[in-house]
């Protein structure tokens, strides 16, 4: 066998610098074509997503990266991730301004002055991947689910396009795709994920504001991010088991 | 008995009737839902590929370092570490499966710098902003900070 520099590069950079997962996923990039990911177990993983509010100052490349890679239609109306601006007057959590510029896409020109004595900051929204969730339920004929590694996809083939699930998402995180007229939403980028990649609001992400974590791994750092913050879901009154948790949430949230 | 089976005519065409519907339902029921439904759940076991076999836009930094490796150990240590190479470069999946086909633009640094670091009310206090026309006075922001090290300590200039 002859190896020419290139391959011989490649091959014992990635042994020296990378974990298995990660080799492995570069091996799928580097492959180059769209393929189905064959050593991937869905029942040996459980998908969640961790938020710091703390951490996102709001540039929006969540925005733009999730629309680029997911192919979602580019009219303001249209997202699988979006980031909203709080703005909560002193002590009124009942009464925040909420904004979202073209869902952040172009970031958040200037609205709020300094020193006004409220409160102000990003939150970014997605899909929660529920474990129970409302949208699967109402769905008439299984186009939408929750997959065995806890992700909720669509059955792009083989939904309706009726709408219901659209009116069940407590978080409005549901869209009809004008093209398809089929449902669409955040898949918790399931094609990168099950090749070892993380999602591309996280790859993007410049403070690790949002993380992927996978909650069947022991040595995932999602789990210290569970243990060290106090942390909240979006509507827990709702019992719909959210999987996307929120460190330092404000109450003003909804 | 046979009294009382006199006027089976329309039982037989009714049980006719329901014999022919049942074998249309069963014969439906097979061609309309597809052979995978119901394998793992409520819905089509294949619809988890049809899923996964999305088309990757994004590399992901793990691949650009690779070939890269100089301007991942430029960027080790500096303040932008922990960005991504796609955060400002784009998705460039095209390019990393084929570098020779594809040749990147270079990005143009000011409106990129501008997108993270303009003074914003909402943005976390900890993080650095800048007003940009009083701080770089209409400069491109990379006349004195280099994109991937934009610190001056770590690369030991004055700006
Ligand atoms: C398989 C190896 C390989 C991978 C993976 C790769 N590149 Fe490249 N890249 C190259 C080569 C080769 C060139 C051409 C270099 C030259 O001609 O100077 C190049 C050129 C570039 C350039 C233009 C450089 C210039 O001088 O203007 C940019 C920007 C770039 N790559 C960014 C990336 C990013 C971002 C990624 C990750 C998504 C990436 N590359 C992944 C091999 C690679
Ligand atoms: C903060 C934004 C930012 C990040 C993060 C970033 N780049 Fe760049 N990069 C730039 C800009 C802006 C230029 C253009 C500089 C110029 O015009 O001279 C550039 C130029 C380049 C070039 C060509 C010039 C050179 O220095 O060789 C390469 C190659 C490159 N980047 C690769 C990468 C890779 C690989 C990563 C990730 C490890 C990365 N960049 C991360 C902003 C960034
Ligand atoms: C995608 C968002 C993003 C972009 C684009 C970006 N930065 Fe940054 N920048 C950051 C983050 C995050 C930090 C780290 C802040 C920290 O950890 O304190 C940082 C840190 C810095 C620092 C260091 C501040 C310090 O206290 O040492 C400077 C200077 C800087 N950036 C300038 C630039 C310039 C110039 C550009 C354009 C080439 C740019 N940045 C583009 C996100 C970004
Ligand atoms: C004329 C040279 C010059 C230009 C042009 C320039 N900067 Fe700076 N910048 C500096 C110097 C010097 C410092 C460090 C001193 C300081 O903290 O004020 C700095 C610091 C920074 C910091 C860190 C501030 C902090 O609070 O730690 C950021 C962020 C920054 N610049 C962003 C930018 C951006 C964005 C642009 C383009 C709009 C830009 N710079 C253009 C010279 C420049």
């Amino acid at each position: 066998m002859t190896v020419n520099r290139r391959q011989f590069v490649l091959a014992s950079g990635k042994y020296l610098v990378m974990s298995a997962a990660a080799s492995r996923a570069v091996g799928y990039v580097l492959a180059g074509s769209p393929e189905r990911a064959p050593g991937y177990s869905a029942h040996d993983h459980w998908w969640a997503m961790a938020i710091d509010i703390d951490l996102c100052i709001g540039c929006g490349g969540c925005v733009r990266a999730c629309k680029e890679e997911n192919d979602v239609p580019l009219e303001p109306f249209f997202f699988r991730t979006w980031v909203e601006r709080y703005h909560v007057p002193e002590g009124d959590i009942e009464h925040p301004m909420v904004d979202s510029p073209n869902g952040g896409y172009d970031g958040f020109p200037e609205r709020y002055r300094e020193g006004d004595g409220s409160k102000n900051f990003f939150v970014p929204k997605l899909c929660n991947h529920c474990a129970h969730s409302p949208c699967v339920q109402v769905c008439p004929v299984g186009a939408t689910f929750e997959s065995p590694d806890g992700v909720v996809l669509v059955d792009k083939d083989y939904c309706l396009g009726c709408r219901y699930c659209v009116q069940a998402c407590p978080y409005g995180c549901r869209f009809i795709d004008p093209r398809t007229h089929s449902v669409d939403k955040c898949s918790l980028c399931y094609h990168r994920i099950t090749k070892g990649l993380t999602t591309a609001c996280c790859e993007v992400c410049p403070t690790g504001a949002r993380t992927l974590g996978d909650l069947k791994d022991p040595s995932d750092p999602i789990h210290e991010f569970l243990r060290t913050n106090m942390v909240q879901v979006l509507k827990p009154q709702m019992a719909t088991g959210a999987k996307v948790y929120y460190a330092d949430l404000d109450g003003s949230v909804r | 008995m046979r009294e009382l089976f006199k006027d089976k005519e329309h039982l037989v065409r009714m049980a006719g009737l329901f014999g022919v519907g049942l074998l249309v339902f069963v014969v439906l029921r097979g061609v309309l839902i597809p052979a995978d439904f119901g394998d793992l759940g409520h819905y089509r076991a294949s619809a988890l590929d049809d899923n996964s076999s999305v088309e990757l836009r994004f590399a992901g930094r793990a691949a650009c370092e690779l070939c890269h490796d100089d301007v991942a150990a430029e960027r080790a240590k500096s303040a932008h570490r922990s960005i991504a190479c796609e955060a400002c470069h784009g998705a460039l999946a095209v390019h990393a499966d084929n570098p020779e086909a594809v040749f990147p633009e270079r990005p143009e640094a000011t409106p990129l710098c501008v997108a993270c670091h303009e003074a914003n009310v909402t943005k976390p206090a900890w993080f650095p902003t800048v007003i940009p026309d009083e701080h770089s006075e209409g400069e491109a922001c990379d006349e004195c900070h280099m994109p991937h090290a934009p610190g001056f300590e770590e690369v030991g200039s004055d700006g």
